[in-house]
């Protein structure tokens, strides 16, 4: 039986329904970014962003840019009414002091404990960056993964221990990939949700980690 | 009278000696002072050890000075990005070195150096190569790192306004890194688009109390 994988929109999508009303939620660079896309009209939900922003809207209309109010990935942005600005060391307090609820972030890898890499791939003679990525990482009352579910060479993302250097550790609690939602317990691994048309086991064959059946 | 306004940009960055550790506001773009890094290039300070949040983008600004050689260092959360062209090619030549530190970790130890702080111990960057070879402690549940507070002979960064005992307030995300640097550092510079009479800002909506601040300078014909 084939199955599809979910498009990128359709996993932003899967992410925003699980973001509730009144949640202050930080987005990842990347495809995290999208989620806010996906917020249905009428739920108000508080974005951050770590260049000491609350309340962050959507991009402008052309035209309209405003080179002193951009995100973190340097795109100019909104401020929606009731939004606030702040400098960064009140900006990364917010996270690092837990007053976030959900952070969604991307990755390279997630261990079976929760363990994120997504900064580095370790490459020798690239120039490192690691940005607010580490903080983000530990920071909320939740960090989500967003990702996709193998590599485009179709090695698993989601593996026994990371080989790639580490953001943070044992920090996810949920991961969502094009194939499957799944989260992180003490006890391991927890599929609570996988495609139409993938069998369980096809799932735990893309998947270097042992997984647990939901339900 | 205490007036901290200063005629030009040329005095503003006046007696950086070679070798200072500067601090410069901004988060990409947003809140660099791109005119007193010209300045500062034109002053001629050199082996300079630069905390930034980036490593400069395209020709201007920071880019420009890391290219016309007066950089020997620079302490940043990210330093690449589609435009870093300039510092890529100096820091694979050797010729940079770079202290890559956590964001919110660059942030706090910044807030530290002004806030008057020994070292703190923070989860961010626990288990990770960043955090190798520091001290770590375990309090409570958790494991956190011991961090430097980051402090500089000079900063220079920018905000919208400003009056002549140095009370500053800023502009919408461009305000970042900027009240924090200004509690950093030995001098600091300011640029604003406007200077205007004291009493003319609000005291409740004053973000850096002129304290901070150490010279004034007017750029451009304000906003």
């Amino acid at each position: 039986m084939g199955y599809e994988k979910l498009s990128r929109d359709a996993m932003a999508a899967r992410v925003a329904r699980d973001i509730p009303e009144g949640a202050y939620v930080n987005l990842g660079i990347g495809l995290p970014t999208r989620v806010a896309n996906h917020l249905p009209a009428g739920r108000e939900v508080v974005l951050h962003s770590e260049n000491g922003i609350l309340g962050m809207g959507p991009a402008p209309p052309e035209g309209q840019e405003d080179w002193d109010l951009i995100n973190a990935g340097k795109q100019p942005v909104t401020l929606l009414t009731g939004g606030a600005y702040f400098h960064h060391a009140d900006s990364f307090a917010m996270m690092r002091g837990g007053h976030l609820d959900i952070c969604v972030l991307g990755a390279f890898q997630v261990s079976a404990g929760g363990d994120l890499a997504n900064w580095s791939t370790g490459e020798p003679g690239a120039i490192p960056a690691v940005g607010g990525a580490m903080d983000l990482a530990i920071g909320a009352k939740a960090t989500y993964v967003m990702m996709e579910h193998v590599t485009r060479s179709g090695e698993p993302k989601i593996v026994a221990r990371c080989t790639y250097p580490l953001t943070g550790i044992g920090c996810v609690k949920r991961i969502y990939t094009d194939l499957a939602v799944i989260e992180v317990t003490p006890g391991g691994l927890r599929a609570l949700e996988w495609v139409d048309g993938l069998s369980f086991e096809a799932l735990q064959a893309r998947t270097a980690a042992p997984l647990a059946r939901a339900g | 009278m205490i007036d901290k306004t200063v005629p030009s940009l040329e005095a503003a960055v006046a007696g950086v000696r070679d070798g200072a550790t500067v601090m410069i506001g901004g988060f990409g773009g947003a809140g660099q002072p791109a005119e007193l890094i010209d300045a500062l290039i034109g002053q001629g300070a050199r082996d300079l050890v630069i905390v930034n949040n980036n490593a400069g983008n395209g020709e201007i600004g920071l880019a420009a000075l890391l290219k016309a050689g007066r950089v020997r260092k620079v302490i940043c959360s990210f330093p690449r990005q589609s435009d870093s062209h300039v510092f890529d090619a100096l820091y694979r030549a050797g010729k940079v070195e770079l202290e890559l530190v956590p964001q919110g970790n660059l942030a706090e130890r910044i807030r530290a150096a002004g806030a008057g702080i020994g070292a703190f111990y923070t989860p961010t960057g626990y288990g990770t190569e960043l955090a190798r070879g520091k001290e770590t402690r375990r309090i409570g549940e958790r494991d956190y790192v011991l961090e430097h507070p980051i402090r500089a002979d000079v900063a220079l960064i920018k905000a919208l306004r400003g009056d002549r005992w140095g009370n500053l307030v800023y502009r919408k995300a461009a305000r970042n890194f900027n009240p924090i640097m200004a509690t950093a550092a030995t001098i600091t510079v300011a640029q604003v688009a406007e200077i205007v009479a004291l009493g003319a800002l609000d005291p409740e909506q004053v973000v850096t109390p002129g304290i901070h601040v150490s010279r004034l300078v007017q750029v451009g014909a304000g906003r």
